[in-house]
């Protein structure tokens, strides 16, 4: 078998769902995500634009195992259940099943929301992901959150109840956080957890309400010193608490990973249906990326009129694959399998890399170089960025 | 033609700031040579810099026509001089062409040391000083205390010093009769052979090279085929003429008279500034004496911010050097900073106003390397090297010995800072010549290494003495140091543009102090970066920028990959500033940050 024919042939298979639901109520000041605030949506003409895009694509793939689909957001929890019951219920009928599918649904916890959840659940959501975000009143507020402590602990007690899985997120490294705090916040956190959490380091994003704060010199955020000591502390705690990270930000007890996002980390194939989503397939051997318009209302009059609204779609040249291949492979603590890695950019990653470059790294205690393999170590992944940059340069 | 007894030729000699410029403004308005509207604030100075900065860089002349009381009308061909230490040259060559001058002082802050040093180059030339004390409005104005210390400090008798006030225009009139009647007419022969002083040369954009002569003996006219007696090329004279301060073409130049020609020169470096230009076919036996030629003493490295400029930068050089052929340049290479160029000034100012106007005038920013003299080295083999760059250093086993420039400086300064000052002095290996007090000033008289004071002398005097201090210097011959080469590592590789001589005392604490501020300026990166000084092999001063702590996207998902990807890409294009030592990337701002902050 050829090169190419082991990467016609290869991962064809297996594909994973992801749907943008770009609406939310109000927009928080760090969010640089494509969210929009809207009076009054057509939520008729939104399900039937969004099944529209998702057939479109479902024709260019045809027959492959669907192993995941994640509402993504906006807040997809202010969509109607009704519309994730269509997307659900005609995604089952496009591809092929997988009997252990997985589909999460973002939501945010509020109590509005909180009543849509049994409707998600009888939707097929089986799995919740609440933007939790932080377990201090003031905190929240100062992220633009407009749920309360309370109303949280509400929903992840309604999550629980509701579905099998669950996760949720908090954010850290916030203004004025110390890492003591962070701790103790961390603390009551793992008490509410079951099985998964993502924690996030407060990121300032250009274009945010956030990014201008700074740029002001009004919002001072813990300098690069207390960042890492709460990233390592973080991971220590977890780790004790049986949820090591699996990922940079996130952390599960083992077995109970996000398969959806693990089919990102893994740069396996999936599909990006709704406004502005981005997906990767594969198709004749060659890996696509692909974009929606991001503006909802250019979006739907696309879908609606032309059946999509594809904005790119572009064969991805091959520096391009290293680069995401290895951006996305090493954020994960089981790194990078050779065998996978050879089979889909067509060189052996001693082939690819400066073995001056992979020395420097692993002397550095940055890298963990095996024959099966190669993944970031622990002090590497905190500086994962730099540690791309090092080998892509290489 | 004008009679002799009818022209006075004269220079004002002052200090920043104590009104030269402004007296020569009233001096013109007084003579008629421009209406008020014509005339705008500070004709002379008409550089803008030279504006900007209150100083005069380049000799400027102007023929006023001034009726006398004694009812004669007298021509006075002011000479403009430059104030600063770093164009003594060029005061000297102002003054070989003048019988007198007016050393003007500000009656409440009294005699400076640049102004001491351009009396003394007047002295010298035998000239006719005439003391005026300029200010006397203000209500700070002590004049008796200053005249006193005119008397003592310079040794000139004060007590006919004509009273004035430039800004207000009183006693102006005082300073113009004073020319005349105090000052000697200037002497020669209208029937002997030409010979004119070349004063001063410069391209005009109208005219092509411009030189600026005294006529001495003889005299010049239009079409006349005159000599140049040091090259011995002939050229053909085609306007003859003088400024009042308007350019005014006349038919020709006579004994005594000062003007300008154009004669189809190619470029200012064709102009000998100090030659003597006689008639083609009937010259003279002998030239006048010339001047000593100047020579750069400080050294600096310049090189475009952006490598793209490089060209830009050479063009730019090459159009100031049309006028100024008194700094030099060429080509240079640096494997931190890129290509460049050496440059050669004839002080700190000199390079200061150089660098201000390639950024001024031709928009190019620049990066300097630290200034550095000129170091004789005698090598075990018997030759001499003369070094101009640090990075020429040759082996250490090949040197028997290395010589630097001395320097003698005049410093003036109030005596509450005088402590200080001194204090300065020895920590830059001074050794006092003399120390005087006149009326709460003191003068302190030093003699010090030249490389000592081109670090920071100049600002750190200002700083301890709160701005009062002023501060002369002339060069004072070579002497012997104990001087070695300081290189700055990175990673074990040098960085070429950071090296310096300095004595050895000092080396270590100059060392570990760049390493210091390299520490601040280097960021952070994946890998640990080693800052070392280090004399020849060994090394005396050492940092280490630690590894960054965290450096992570926090979110990364399928919607993100082609941003966080893109981003990747770009800070790949922005590494092009950067330079590689060993598995570390440094950009090329940290260095110029690091020369930057030297200044201070």
């Amino acid at each position: 078998m050829t090169e190419n024919d082991r990467r016609m042939n290869d991962p064809g298979g297996d594909i994973a769902l992801y749907v943008h639901w770009p609406f939310c109520l109000s927009l928080c000041p760090y969010c640089d995500f494509n969210s929009h605030v809207r009076e009054t949506i057509d939520q008729g003409a939104w399900r039937d634009g969004l099944l529209r895009e998702l057939e479109h694509y479902a024709a260019r793939v045809p027959g492959r195992r669907l192993t995941s689909i994640f509402f993504g957001g906006g807040t997809p929890s202010l969509m109607p259940p009704e519309t994730a019951r269509a997307v659900i219920a005609r995604a089952r009928e496009l591809f092929v099943p997988d009997p252990e599918i997985e589909i999460t649904l973002e939501a945010n916890p509020t109590s509005v929301e909180q009543s849509a959840l049994v409707g998600f659940a009888e939707a097929g959501v089986n799995r919740l992901s609440l933007g939790v975000q932080a377990l201090d009143d003031a905190a929240l507020s100062a992220l633009g959150r407009t749920h309360a402590v309370s109303e949280a602990r509400a929903a992840i007690a309604a999550a629980a109840d509701i579905f099998e899985r669950f996760s949720f997120d908090l954010i850290y490294a916030r203004p004025g956080q110390t890492p003591d705090a962070w701790m103790r916040e961390l603390d009551g956190a793992l008490a509410l957890t079951r099985g998964h959490l993502s924690v996030y380091q407060l990121t300032i994003e250009a274009g945010t309400p956030f990014f201008l704060a700074q740029a002001r010199g009004d919002l001072q955020l813990p300098d690069e010193a207390d960042g890492a000591t709460m990233f390592e502390q973080t991971q220590d705690a977890l780790a004790a608490a049986g949820l090591p990270a699996y990922e940079i930000s996130n952390h599960a007890v083992p077995g109970q990973e996000s398969r959806h996002n693990l089919t990102y980390w893994h740069y396996r194939d999936y599909l990006g249906v709704g406004p502005g989503a981005h997906g990767r397939i594969t198709l004749d051997g060659e890996i696509r990326a692909t974009r929606q318009h991001r503006a909802p209302e250019v979006w739907l009059k696309r879908a609606l009129e032309h059946g999509h609204a594809t904005q790119d779609d572009a064969v991805l040249p091959y520096e391009t694959l290293t680069a995401e291949l290895i951006m996305m492979g090493l954020r994960l603590t089981e790194g990078i399998d050779a065998g996978e890695f050879t089979r889909r950019i067509g060189k052996r990653p001693g082939d690819v890399f400066a073995p001056s470059t992979i020395e420097a790294l692993v002397d550095a205690g940055y890298l963990d170089w095996r024959d099966d393999g190669f993944a970031a170590t622990p002090a590497g992944r905190q500086r994962l960025n730099a540690v791309v940059d090092a080998l892509l340069n290489s | 033609m004008t009679d002799l007894s009818h022209i006075r030729n004269f220079s004002i000699i002052a200090h920043i700031d104590h009104g030269k410029s402004t007296l020569a403004d009233r001096m013109i308005q007084l003579c008629g040579g421009l209406t008020d509207r014509e005339m705008h604030e500070q004709v002379l100075d008409n550089m803008e810099l030279e504006r900007e900065r209150g100083i005069t860089i380049k000799a400027q002349t102007v023929r006023l026509v001034y009726t006398a009381k004694d009812g004669e009308t007298y021509h006075l061909n002011l000479m403009d001089t430059p104030g600063h230490v770093d164009f003594s040259y060029e005061v000297s060559r102002s003054l070989a062409a003048c019988e007198g001058a007016l050393l003007v002082v500000d009656a409440s802050q009294g005699v400076e040391a640049q102004t001491l040093a351009n009396a003394y180059l007047a002295i010298d030339a035998d000239l006719e000083l005439v003391p005026v004390l300029n200010k006397i409005d203000l209500p700070a104005a002590e004049p008796e205390r200053i005249r006193q210390q005119i008397e003592d400090v310079i040794g000139l008798d004060a007590a006919d010093a004509v009273m004035m006030s430039a800004k207000t225009g009183l006693g102006v009139d005082e300073v113009l009769e004073s020319i005349v009647t105090r000052m000697p007419p200037p002497e020669g022969e209208a029937d002997s052979e030409l010979q004119a002083l070349l004063v001063d040369s410069w391209y005009d954009p109208y005219l092509g090279v411009v030189a600026l002569v005294r006529v001495k003996h003889g005299q010049l006219k239009k079409g006349q085929k005159i000599r140049m007696m040091s090259t011995g090329i002939a050229y053909s004279v085609d306007r003859v003429g003088v400024f009042t301060p308007a350019r005014t073409e006349i038919p020709e130049l006579g004994p005594g008279e000062i003007g300008f020609i154009t004669a189809q020169i190619k470029t200012v470096a064709d102009c000998n500034v100090g030659d003597t230009i006689t008639d083609d076919r009937k010259p003279a036996a002998e030239p006048l004496p010339g001047f000593k030629p100047s020579v750069p003493v400080v050294f600096s490295s310049l090189f475009p911010a952006d490598t793209a400029e490089y060209e830009d930068l050479r063009e730019a050089l090459g159009r100031l050097h049309l006028n100024d052929a008194s700094f030099e340049f060429e080509a240079e290479s640096s494997a931190a900073l890129g290509m460049g160029f050496r440059c050669g000034f004839l002080g700190l100012l000199h390079m200061e106003i150089i660098q201000q106007r390639l950024e001024r005038e031709f928009d190019l920013e620049i990066i300097a390397t630290a200034p550095s003299v000129v170091y004789h080295i005698a090598l075990t083999d018997g030759e001499e090297l003369v070094l101009h760059n640090p990075s020429d250093y040759p082996d250490v086993t090949r040197i028997e010995s290395i010589d630097e420039p001395w320097i003698k400086a005049s410093i003036m300064v109030p005596d509450e800072y005088l402590g200080s000052v001194l204090q300065l002095c020895t920590e830059r290996r001074g050794e006092q010549v003399e120390l005087t007090y006149v009326g709460g000033r003191a003068m302190a008289v030093y003699k010090l290494p030249l490389n000592e004071v081109v670090f920071d002398f100049y600002d750190r005097l200002k700083s301890i003495s709160r701005g009062y201090a002023s501060f002369d210097y002339e060069l004072d011959g070579y002497r012997e140091g104990n001087l070695v080469k300081v290189d700055i590592l990175v990673n074990s590789e040098i960085v070429d543009a950071l090296s310096m001589v300095v004595h050895r005392e000092q080396a270590e604490g100059r060392g570990r102090h760049l390493c210091e501020r390299l520490k601040d300026l280097v960021p952070r990166q994946l890998f640990k970066v080693a800052l070392q000084a280090a004399i020849g092999g060994k090394v005396i001063a050492r940092e280490t920028v630690g590894a960054m702590r965290k450096d992570v996207t926090s979110k990364c998902y399928g919607g993100d990959i082609t941003r966080k990807r893109k981003l990747l890409e770009k800070q790949k294009k922005g590494k092009k500033k950067m330079r590689q030592y060993g598995n570390v990337e440094i950009p090329q701002s940290a260095f110029i940050q690091a020369l930057r902050m030297g200044d201070e």
